[in-house]
């Protein structure tokens, strides 16, 4: 039985909700570029490739409406997010392996779209920065600082052909979050460490432009209505403060809150990632207590964690808890006393 | 003039398509040959029908009287013959036929006499009597009827509240209304007043009608009623939100409005109760929005039972290209099965649908837990979650996320980015609980029939015990006259009485087993056997018992 309503919204539909996205991120893709050479389009291009080669195929296998998923540009927008996390340039089997995860194991073996209980995105991020980091660390330095950066012919051949003519010293550098986890942990005076060309103004030089640009895409996503405000608020003031305490308690073993807030995985995470509905809180309360959490443990996996980055992981181990955070944070129902528990 | 002060979370603002009706004055719909008077046109019990085919009626007759409390009077729309009492086609979301009057019109249109009420000077008790049979129902689209919501018993009502919102797309029979017949309005709502003993009346109006917003406004003027200006927004006009935006108030979960002391009718029944009361003209005919896709949109004054084919024949008839019609606003309304359905006490609005207007709803996507259901809620549900547990019939889960409390206005489904009929689902698991509470009710009635069955069983037993116990000791008490010790020997036959109950009753409880009373052949036979078995090197002698042979015991498991 088809009853009411009759009508729906105009120009409403999964695809152009992930549309928007993918509109969001652009800006801060351009800014990659700009800074880091154009191998970002290279790997964007593989990543786009493979999630639509193993999302129609996980689709073709599991039977179920090939057609109207296909389309859906869900997994364009994982892929892209996959991309933005990893470091171009690098060999294309790696991003295979991450997308295989992502979409593969993270997404359809849960039951595919709007199923899956973890970002995809950052399922296959963690798969691949646990099992070979020496290539997640690769990360290209920003134009002016490094010999030469490849140009798009030759990001082609070091995706597809290995490294070629250029080494990857001539263009790689540590990138600034592990700059600061080696030389701390070494014993560097911040100061020294500080004095790296690596550090930009506020954060990591060229890579603080390319978080601004997150920022003005998450923005146009809040004022476009795809996400709220609360997610990105709440990460992000969580990020900073507990950066700020962190750096109050011991200012010589800590960055400051404008670091942490001005690096690339902060502003991505908070306005594209932590925001994910499927995998993230959905009450208005429950996603402040989401996205607080996910930026406080950020910040503690990158002060004392083993690996320089965390915005991952936290999003991650939140996802597990989204859904008995929203289970507690039900909003009080018109004629209700309070807002009740919904017990699973 | 007031602005409201309060507002509702949620909501929507749709393309409201009011211009395509509301131009033109309200229409007399002309007679029509036959009306066909569904006995049902309001909540509750049908109404009983007092006349039979053959039977001449004139206009405002009583054809159908109230049958309980919650249910309302039918009446004849105009004078003429009644040809049929049996079911025709009804507009209602089930498309089944239900129980009406047909009624072939003279053409004389002559009515009873109407007697007009000064209910200034009448008590409200008394005004209530006269009403009682008036056949008057909320005209908003929930029909329950009015003479019940005019009498709050024990409940004090401090405010009245009219309902001139209108909220749904399409629909303008309550802004013509308003701007035609504002005092007519107001003075049934002072009755309302009148008769509820209400301190405040309030009247909420959508800011898209302000030629009604004024008229009613000059209607108000001088008295002390207020009309609020609310914003449009979708669902306004549900009486929930509209007590919201009016008063700040929120009507507790399973209570109505009247415990918080808040009555709200529509202005259109408003109208129909000055009429009843002050012409003294039950409730024959109302005004209906015919629009959409057809030549002649418009608001037209009908009277109930009239075919709405007629109807839409009136306003010019459906262009081509029309592809079914809508009863109500799209958002709440539902398909009409035949427009050889009539008129009836809910129909505000006709709308003729095709596919430029209303295209069909896209394919349903996975939920992804966007949360602009959420968002849109009036209720401050979370309709992705009650869905989620709907459509895996997880009921308890559903009722847990307050389904119950879901007002299935349609905002959800309107903004579902996934296109998924959300409030079909809702829908669905709501019939489901009540299909579950029925079945636990009736198995509630099942058992205690069954309890007071076996108790009755057991008294029975009980008292025939008691009264041969009585006569055994009246007997001995007649022999122990002529006995020597007469208290001993009462107590032998009681003794023996009790040896030969307690005897019986174990024969009672153990029946002899098969291997008891044998014959001398039958224990030979035995015999022989146990010897074969022992040969065989069988041993033990006995059977196992029947609870451990294996098949048994496979059923079991």
């Amino acid at each position: 039985m088809i009853g009411s309503p009759f009508i729906q919204r105009e120009h409403n539909s999964v695809r152009l909700t992930m549309a928007k996205v993918m509109a969001a991120l652009i800006p801060g893709t351009l800014a990659h570029a700009w800074f880091f050479g154009p191998g970002i389009f290279v790997s964007l291009l593989v990543c786009f490739a493979f999630a639509l080669l193993f999302e129609g195929l996980a689709l073709l296998m599991r039977g179920c409406c090939f057609k109207d998923f296909i389309g859906d540009g869900s997994v364009l927008v994982t892929a892209w997010l996959f991309a933005l996390s990893v470091p171009p340039l690098a060999p294309w089997w790696l991003y295979a392996v991450g997308i295989l995860f992502a979409v593969v194991v993270a997404k359809h073996l849960y039951g595919g779209l709007g199923q899956n209980p973890f970002n995809p995105a950052m399922v296959g991020y963690a798969v691949l920065i646990v099992s070979f980091p020496n290539y997640m660390t690769q990360w290209p330095g920003p134009s002016y600082l490094v010999m030469h950066l490849p140009s798009l012919a030759e990001a082609f051949d070091l995706v597809f052909a290995g490294q070629g003519a250029i080494s990857a010293d001539a263009y790689t550098m540590a990138s600034p979050l592990d700059t600061v986890k080696t030389l701390m942990r070494a014993g560097v005076a911040k100061v020294d460490i500080l004095a790296n060309p690596v550090f930009g103004r506020f954060s990591g030089s060229g890579l603080e432009w390319v978080a601004g640009m997150y920022l003005v895409g998450g923005v146009l996503l809040i004022a476009n209505r795809v996400i709220t405000w609360h997610v990105p608020v709440a990460f992000l003031a969580a990020v900073a403060a507990s950066a700020a305490v962190l750096h109050a308690i011991d200012p010589g073993n800590n960055m400051g809150p404008l670091f942490h807030l001005l690096t690339a995985s902060v502003m991505l995470g908070a306005f594209f990632i932590a925001t994910d509905p499927v995998s993230g809180c959905a009450t208005p309360r429950g996603k402040l207590i989401f996205g607080a959490l996910a930026g406080f443990l950020a910040i503690i996996i990158r002060s004392y964690g083993g690996y320089p980055d965390g915005v991952a992981f936290s999003i991650l181990l939140m996802n597990v808890a989204a859904p008995f955070i929203d289970a507690y944070t039900q909003p009080r129902v018109y004629g209700h006393a309070k807002g009740g528990k919904v017990g699973r | 003039m007031t602005q409201p002060i309060y507002s509702f979370p949620g909501g929507l603002h749709p393309a409201d398509h009011k211009a395509e009706s509301n131009g033109r004055p309200i229409a007399a719909a002309p007679l029509v040959p036959r009306y066909q008077v569904p006995l049902r046109q309001h909540a509750g019990q049908p109404a009983k029908a007092i006349v039979h085919a053959g039977d001449t009626v004139l206009r405002g007759q009583l054809i159908a009287i109230p049958d309980g409390r919650i249910s309302a009077a039918v009446h004849a729309p105009t004078s003429g013959r009644v040809v049929a009492v049996g079911p025709h086609p009804v507009a209602h979301p089930s498309g089944l036929a239900d129980l009406s009057v047909v009624i072939e019109a003279d053409g004389r249109d002559e009515a009873v006499a109407m007697m007009p009420l000064a209910w200034r000077d009448m008590d409200p008790a008394e005004l209530r009597e006269h009403l009682a049979d008036m056949g008057l129902v909320g005209l908003g689209g929930a029909v329950f009827p009015s003479h019940v919501k005019l009498a709050p018993g024990p409940l004090a009502i401090d405010t009245l509240i009219l309902n001139g919102a209108e909220c749904e797309p399409w629909i303008t029979c309550d802004d013509r209304l308003m701007r035609e017949r504002a005092a007519e309005v107001m003075r049934g709502a002072e009755i309302m007043r009148h008769l509820l003993g209400a301190r405040e009346l309030l009247v909420g109006i959508e800011d898209n009608k302000p030629e009604a917003v004024a008229a009613m406004q000059a209607a108000c003027a001088g008295g002390n009623a207020r009309v609020v200006v609310v914003p449009t927004r979708y669902p306004s006009g549900g009486a929930k939100q509209l007590v919201q935006l009016l008063t700040g108030l929120e009507v507790p979960t399973g209570k109505l409005s009247t415990d918080i002391g808040i009555q709200v009718f529509n202005v259109a029944t408003a109208y129909a109760l000055q009429r009843a009361v002050e012409l003294g003209e039950p409730l024959i005919s109302r005004i209906v929005t015919v629009t959409g896709h057809v030549a002649r949109p418009g608001n037209y004054e009908v009277r109930l039972g009239t075919p709405i084919a007629e109807l839409i024949a009136l306003a010019g008839g459906e262009l081509p290209g029309a592809s079914g019609q809508l009863i109500g606003g799209p958002l709440m309304g539902f398909d009409l099965d035949t427009p050889q359905a009539p008129v009836t006490k809910g129909v505000n609005c006709i709308i003729i649908t095709s596919a430029d207007l209303f295209p069909p709803r896209p394919r349903a996507m996975p939920c992804t837990r966007c949360g602009l259901c959420a968002q849109a809620c009036p209720v401050r549900l979370q309709p992705y979650e009650m869905y989620l547990y709907a459509r895996a019939k997880d009921l308890d889960k559903a009722r847990a996320y307050n389904l119950a409390d879901c007002i299935e206005c349609g905002c959800c489904s309107y903004v579902c980015p996934s296109h998924i009929p959300l409030v079909d689902y809702y829908r669905f698991a709501k019939s489901e609980l009540a299909a579950r509470e029925r079945e636990q009710h009736a198995a509630e009635l099942a058992r205690e029939r069954h309890d007071f069955h076996s108790e009755r069983l057991e008294r029975e037993k009980r008292e025939k015990a008691e009264r041969l116990g009585r006569k055994a000791s009246e007997r001995l008490e007649a022999g122990a006259v002529a006995a020597d010790d007469p208290e001993a020997a009462r107590k032998k036959a009681l003794l023996e009485a009790a040896v030969e109950r307690a005897r019986k009753a174990k024969e009672a409880a153990a029946p002899p087993a098969n291997t008891d009373h044998l014959s001398p052949a039958q224990q030979a036979e035995i015999e022989a056997i146990e010897a074969r078995r022992a040969q065989a090197g069988l041993g033990g002698g006995s059977a196992p018992a029947p609870d451990e042979q294996p098949d048994t015991v496979a059923e079991k498991t």
